[in-house]
């Protein structure tokens, strides 16, 4: 049976006078080492350059807000329920008369916290939300944390800022390259650059 | 010896120390970036511009960690080997010619540290010395993997020094001189001794790989048969100084192969040059120019060997203990012998047919 049509029949022949000498197979070693050499290196310059992870990575979190600006979060806990790494925790509270233009639903998350040392970044809480509200960004990371105190993110590092809106514009890689040519010629600024292989 | 003389000679010593060491420790960082480029990464980039300071960081970590010796060890002897592999590599670059001489104030200059008369004698001696650093420091660690890369080590250079020896009479036997100074000044122009000895030369650069310790023949720390070779109970900077003083000799056999094969400091259309310089600059400030234009060219010479020999490592895998063993005793040292004869026979009956023709 043939698996692949890359096999080679072994043979036991013995070698000749050229392939004794090693020199001539040295020197096309050195040919190929050398062409490898000068071509193009691979490596993307990680901090500096980012390589695009696709749409569907699931980066930091976010609490989005809707197109009027008002928080989406109804404070049901569907996502910490979710969570099988318990790293959501929120306080409800009732939206009081004034208040309609920064709450959409009568219920809201007075406080909503997230810890980063536990969320083990699964999308449970993403899918679990019934208000579209909650999101893993695909081009944030968490940064990195040097104290304890910058483990739990609060509202003030999760929610929606209305003037650098979240979107998940590029869903392929060409996309991505069309998005990242409108930010070369100065069109849109909310991208961050990034390699797309 | 009078002072001004005692002065010269010490700057010189003192600068041809300072350049290998030089050499030496950018080979380092040069290794890890040839060996990125050949593997189509970057190499080092983050230390200075280009990774520049590399070797500086390199260092600072070898010495910042616990200088151990193992309790069993032999005290002396285990810091004896890495300075012994130090010692002998720093020592053979004494006599290497690295250009003609400047004139200072009426003064001939040879940019040499010592110009003997046995330079080649002196080189395969210390050279020769080199295994006593790998031994000495093998068996001192008390280790069996240790004692088994030393005996490798040892028997593998015993075994090249031979053949390269031999590949060395044929040049000998042409120069009929063994100063370097004297070989180096007989290659004058394009007169190099690559288009006379082409069979001993591919015989010399072999050994050298040998003798360095590089791939293909790099045994002696062949990790997955040995552990870490001589050097396993070796950390801090006496490891750094073995791997060090490997570069060193990388650097100072590039040096005797561009000499004794590449002409040294000459090149195509120097006397041109060096008429030239002379006219426009006068005989002294011209003479030096010329000087420092050939020994430019003796270092670019030496430094593409020194690629020659990463470029070569990235490319090969190691042989096996007994295929270099084949290839030592019975292929190159036949192969020499062979060229010896052949040499011999053209010194004799060629070289009056081809003087004669060319009057």
């Amino acid at each position: 049976m043939q698996l692949t049509n890359r096999s080679k029949q072994v043979s036991n022949k013995e070698m000749t006078l050229a392939e004794r000498a090693y020199l001539p197979a040295i020197a096309t070693g050195l040919a190929i080492t050398i062409k490898h050499f000068f071509s193009k290196k691979v490596t993307i310059q990680y901090p500096e350059v980012k390589r695009y992870l696709g749409p569907v990575f699931r980066g930091r979190h976010i609490l989005k807000r809707d197109a009027e600006g008002r928080e989406r979060c109804t404070a049901c806990g569907l996502c910490a329920v979710a969570c099988p790494a318990e790293a959501i925790s929120m306080v409800a509270a009732e939206r009081v008369k004034g208040e309609e233009n920064l709450y959409r639903e009568e219920k809201y998350a007075a406080v909503y916290e997230v810890n980063m040392l536990r969320c083990i970044f699964c999308g449970l809480c993403e899918e679990a939300c019934p208000k579209q509200a909650v999101y893993l960004r695909h081009d944030e990371f968490v940064p990195v944390f040097t104290e304890r105190d910058q483990v739990i993110w609060g509202k003030d590092l999760l929610v929606e800022d209305m003037n650098n809106r979240y979107t998940r514009e590029a869903w392929t890689k060409e996309e991505a390259r069309a998005l990242d040519a409108k930010r070369a010629s100065g069109e849109v600024t909310n991208v961050v650059p990034r390699a797309i292989p | 010896m009078d002072l001004v003389e005692f002065l010269v000679k010490t700057v010189t010593i003192v600068a041809v120390f300072g350049l290998t060491l030089l050499i030496a420790m950018y080979s380092t960082w040069a290794e890890r970036k040839v060996a990125g480029f050949i593997q189509d990464r970057s190499g080092p980039n983050r230390a200075g511009w280009g990774g520049l300071l590399q070797p500086l960081a390199d260092a600072g970590k070898m010495f910042f960690k616990e200088d151990f010796i193992p309790a069993l060890a032999n005290k002396w002897l285990f810091i004896a080997g890495p300075s012994l592999a130090m010692l002998t590599a720093l020592l053979a670059s004494a006599v290497i010619p690295f250009g003609s001489t400047f004139r200072i104030a009426g003064h001939e200059v040879a940019l040499q540290g010592v110009e003997s008369n046995i330079g080649i004698l002196y080189v395969f001696g210390v050279v020769a010395l080199g295994v006593y650093g790998i031994m000495v420091g093998g068996w001192a660690s008390n280790n069996k993997f240790s004692l088994l890369g030393a005996i490798r080590a040892a028997s593998q250079n015993i075994s090249y020094e031979v053949a390269m020896g031999l590949s060395l009479i044929a040049i000998l036997m042409m120069s009929s001189s063994l100063s370097l100074g004297e070989i180096v000044a007989q290659q004058h122009g394009m007169n190099w001794n690559i288009f006379y000895q082409p069979l001993g030369f591919i015989i010399f650069i072999t050994c050298s790989f040998a003798e360095c310790n590089r791939v293909p023949f790099d045994l002696p720390e062949c990790e997955t048969e040995l552990v870490g070779g001589y050097h396993t109970e070796y950390g801090s900077m006496k490891l750094g100084f073995y791997l060090f003083a490997e570069y060193i000799n990388m650097f100072i056999s590039s040096a005797i192969i561009s000499v004794l094969y590449f002409g040294g400091y000459n090149y195509p259309g120097m006397d041109f040059v060096y008429a030239q310089l002379v006219k426009s600059f006068g005989p002294d400030l011209g003479h030096n120019i010329a000087t420092l234009i050939g020994t430019a060219v003796f270092f670019g010479k030496a430094l593409f060997f020194v690629f020659f020999y990463m470029w070569v490592r990235w490319t090969i895998p190691r042989f096996r203990y007994d295929q270099l063993m084949n290839l030592g005793w019975k292929k190159l040292i036949p192969l020499a012998i062979f060229n010896i004869i052949i040499t011999g026979a053209a010194v004799l009956f060629l070289k009056p047919v081809i003087t004669a023709w060319l009057n």
